[in-house]
Parts: C-alpha cells; structure tokens; sequence
C-alpha cells in the first residue's frame, strides 16, 4: 500500500513538473526546431531585449497589475474591516455576493463586462481592462485580509484608546501593522492574478491594447518560435518570486500571531 | 451615531464597484441575451426569444454535453490522483512536508498560460513526446496527439490539480488520527477504518475540489482553444466565437447565462452536499 502511494506522488510531481521544466530546458536550446535539442544558448533571451512589441506589452501589464493592486488591495482592506469589525443587516448577502466573482467562470465574467462597456463611455483599452482586474482581484484580497483579521485581538485597540488615542491614531499606529502582513498577501497575490490573466483581458481589451498574456497568445497563434519558450521562462521565474515572497510575509503573519499569544 | 458613519465610509468603496462593475455587466449580459442579432455586430432593441430556442438545437445540446462531460472526467481523474497524493502529504514528517507543498503550491501560482503552451511542445506530432518514443522504439510512427479531446482533457487535469489537491490536504491534516486508531481497536480492518472513518470526515475537502475543479473546467476556453485547435468544441470556445469572429452577440449572452446557470446548480448541490454532511455528523 505504501509503495502505491509513494508511486503515485512520484507521478503527481513528474506530470505538474515535467512540461514546466520542457519549456525551461527549451529556452536555452539553440536551434529554431522547438523540441529537439540542439546546444546551448542564451541567445533567444538576447533577442528578447530586441522586442519592441513585448516590451509594450510588458509595460502594459506592469501598469494594468500595478494600478489594479492598488485599487483593489484598498477596496478589499476597506470591505474585511467591515465585514469582520461590524454587524450590519446586509453583512451575510455581501459576504456571499463577493465569493461570485471567484466562482462565476472567467468567461461568463468577460462577456457581462465586455457588454456593459459598450454601453458607457468607458473605451475598452487600458482603463477597461483595469476595471476589469479589480473585479476579480477584490474578491481576493478581501478573503485574504479577511483571514488576517479573524486571529486578531481587539484589546489591544481598547488600550490604545484608553491611554488617549483618537480613532485615527489608533488604526494607523496599532490596526495598520498588525493587519498589514495581509495586506501585502493580498496585493502580491492580485498582482500576480493580474499579471496571469488572460481570458478577462482578451475580451476587454479591444483591439490593439495587448498585455503580456495576450502577447503571448497573439503569438502561440501566430506560431511557436523559441522565444516563447524564453517569454514564459522568465514569466514562471517572476511568478516563483512572487509566490516565495507571499509565503514569506503569511510566514510572518503566522509566527508573530504566536508571540501575541 | 460615529460608528455608523465608519461603516459606511468602509462598506461604500466594495458595495459601489460590485454594483457598478459586476452586478450591472451580469443584468447587462441576461438583457442581452433577449436581443436581436444587428447587421454588423451590434444589437437591435427588440426582445425575442429566439437565442434561448437556438441552445435546445441538437448541435449545442450536444456541445454542452461534451463540456459538461468533459468537466466531470476532470474532476474524477483529479480526485484519484490528488486523493492519495494529499493522503500521502498529510502523514508526511512535518518537516519536508512544508516542501512538498510549495512545490503543489508552484503550479497553483504560474501563469495558466504558459502551463498549457508547455503541453503544445510535449503533445505536437513532432514533439517531445513522439522524439522520445521514436528514440525508444526504431519503428516508432508519431502519433497525432495535439487537437485531440484527449489533449484537452489531459490539458485541464494538468491546469487544475492543484485546485483539488489543496482543499484535499487541508481536510485531511486536521483528521483525528485517534479516530482511527479507536476503528482498528474496535476491530476494523485497514481498509474499513479507511471508507468509515477517513473518507467521510474529509468529505468537505472531496467537494470543495470537486467544485473548484468542476467549475473553471466546465467553462474552460483557453485549454480547448490551445490544447483541442478548434478542432473539438467546448462551450467556451463557442461563446468566445459568437463575440470575436461570428458576431452574434444576443446567442454568445444566452450561452453564458446558460453556462452561469450550470455553474449555480452545481454551488447549490455543492451547499446541499455540505449541509448533509454536517447533519449527519452531528447524528
């Protein structure tokens, strides 16, 4: 029985790896045939840096994620507050309705905005496609924040108070820090949603706004050339940092959570 | 009287952008789906329920079907690999299990892009995978494994284990192992203390995976589009289609609330299933 099961976590991991680590492998491969293999090369990343369209595209996606972190890291650290802080008559319904945007598949999400648009003045392109993000990624970071704020101990807001602080002083000097590791959860956690997301973005964008994922697909399409194979590396090395950096500060989160007690 | 006042400066941001930027687009997709098809694209104002006749037509029946089949397979094959797996993980030493979880974690995180062009390079007739073969057997005459529907299925395992395999782990770490052992001392076999005892209690883990693997899955347009070429239609790539190349915005709608629908049965069975579970745990 043992041996079964050991087996099979031999087979998980070589299925979830293998095809990461093909395109990893094929990166540095340089002839043009994409899977045989051919020698050495940091060539295709050179030629990377020659890429004037992916490099808009890089930069349309630094900025959609960056603005898109901001708003809804904001927009979910003001909805856990309140979710976790008050009891309001609607407070079980608005729980409820944020888990939707999670569980509604990504393209029913992309048609219903793609068709709202086009009866605002809202262009689809940058600030559409912004929107968009937020929809999703709030949800997120609300349900992240959300988990900070439920280990934590209001005494401490009390003492603050009683030795004389306003309501203000009180969230940025003692609410603010201890909150703040899930903070940074949820917003490293939007960004890398944003920066990975393309089924939302494919359908909001419009025509000619591409971000990184788009690029990429507009490619795939288009035809597999090595480069692709130096684009997605660098983008799963981006992602293994961010990941490590999430597990860093919910590391932090947890082991000061035990000096509190 | 203050206190209310900090409510609702906190509740106004979330409650003004759901309303505006989700509740507004999901009625405007429902109106939609009422319309009539415009010359060029657009719409005309004109109610008809024509785009919800068209989904009875046998062909789109049939579409469903393969999407709705296709998702459930997902969601077994990911049970049945991830079952053990996270087994496995919740008995491992402490200290390298934490390991073995990022390296699930990983997967979970990297773009879903990228993790399915990766099967393009293996799967293609002149890919890794025929190479290896060829080099093995002499004889060996490649397969035609790319825009096939096992591809696709192969494709939205891949993509979305790690959605099974987390919940999995998560109900089945905090399982009471005295539990167990009080099974085996009431003389319960191995295999019994195992379909009693442990497989109910990590009930609510087997849904939550099964749900999170069932609903991206039944919807997937990425997956079929790259993995299946267009060759094999999924509901996705059928609704993707009406808004991109064929225009026909009113039935694209009528197909997505369609699949919204499946998408909400499957939560409310999900809740029910929950719910049946905990009243029979507290018998």
């Amino acid at each position: 029985m043992k041996r079964i099961l050991e087996a099979n976590i031999g087979l998980v991991f070589f299925f979830l790896y293998v095809p990461i680590l093909a395109v990893v492998v094929f990166s540095f491969n340089s002839g043009e045939q994409i899977s045989v293999w051919e020698g050495f090369t940091f060539g295709w990343y050179a030629k990377l840096f020659e890429d004037a369209a992916l490099w808009r595209a890089c930069r349309n996606s630094l900025i959609v994620a960056g603005i898109a972190t901001a708003v809804s890291t904001f927009i979910g650290t003001t909805a856990a507050l309140a979710i976790e802080r008050y009891r309001f008559r609607f407070r079980t319904a608005l729980t409820r309705c944020l888990y939707l945007p999670v569980i509604i598949p990504d393209i029913v999400l992309a048609i219903a905005l793609l068709t709202f648009y086009v009866q605002t003045p809202i262009p689809l392109g940058l600030v559409s496609v912004i929107i968009a993000h937020c929809v999703f990624n709030v949800a997120y970071v609300t349900i992240v924040v959300r988990a900070r704020l439920q280990g934590y101990d209001n005494t401490l807001e009390e003492a603050a108070r009683d030795l004389g602080a306003n309501e203000w002083q009180t969230f940025w000097r003692i609410t603010f820090p201890l909150i703040a590791p899930g903070i940074i959860g949820g917003a490293l956690l939007a960004f890398t949603l944003s920066i990975d997301d393309f089924v939302i973005t494919f359908f909001t964008a419009g025509v000619g706004y591409t971000t990184l994922s788009v690029h990429i697909y507009s490619q795939l399409k288009f035809g597999i050339t090595p480069k692709l194979n130096a684009i997605s590396t660098m983008l799963l090395a981006n992602s293994i940092v961010f990941i490590l950096l999430f597990l860093w500060f919910q590391g932090g989160a947890t082991t000061s959570r035990r000096q509190d007690v | 009287m203050r206190r209310n006042y900090q409510l609702y400066v906190l509740l106004f941001p979330i409650v003004f952008w759901l309303v505006c930027f989700f509740l507004l687009p999901l009625i405007s997709v429902f109106v939609y789906s009422f319309l009539a098809r415009g010359t060029y694209g657009g719409v005309r104002w004109i109610f008809t329920l024509e785009n919800y006749e068209r989904l009875f037509d046998g062909l789109y029946l049939g579409i469903l079907w393969r999407s709705v089949s296709t998702a459930l397979i997902c969601t077994a094959v990911c049970l049945l690999l991830g079952y053990p797996f996270a087994y496995y993980l919740a008995r491992y030493r402490p200290k390298h299990r934490n390991i073995l979880l990022l390296l699930v974690v990983v997967p979970f995180w990297t773009n879903f892009l990228i993790r399915t062009y990766a099967w393009i390079l293996i799967l293609r007739t002149e890919g890794l995978l025929n190479n290896l073969l060829g080099a093995v057997f002499p004889n060996w005459s490649p397969l035609e494994l790319l825009n096939t529907p096992l591809a696709v299925q192969i494709g939205l395992v891949y993509g979305y284990l790690p959605f099974m395999i987390l919940p999995l782990y998560a109900a089945l770490e905090q399982l009471d192992m005295s539990l167990l052992e009080a099974a085996q001392d009431l003389g319960a076999s191995p295999r019994r203390a195992f379909w009693h005892v442990t497989v109910p209690l990590s009930l609510p883990g087997i849904l939550a995976g099964s749900m999170l693997v069932f609903i991206p899955t039944v919807g997937a347009f990425l997956t079929p589009d790259l993995l299946g070429g267009g060759k094999v239609s999924y509901i996705g790539n059928v609704i993707e289609r009406q808004f991109k190349t064929a225009r026909d915005w009113p039935f694209g709608s009528a197909l997505s609330f369609m699949l919204m629908g499946i998408v909400l049965v499957g939560t409310v069975l999900y809740f029910r299933a929950l719910q049946g579970n905990e009243d029979s745990q507290a018998l």
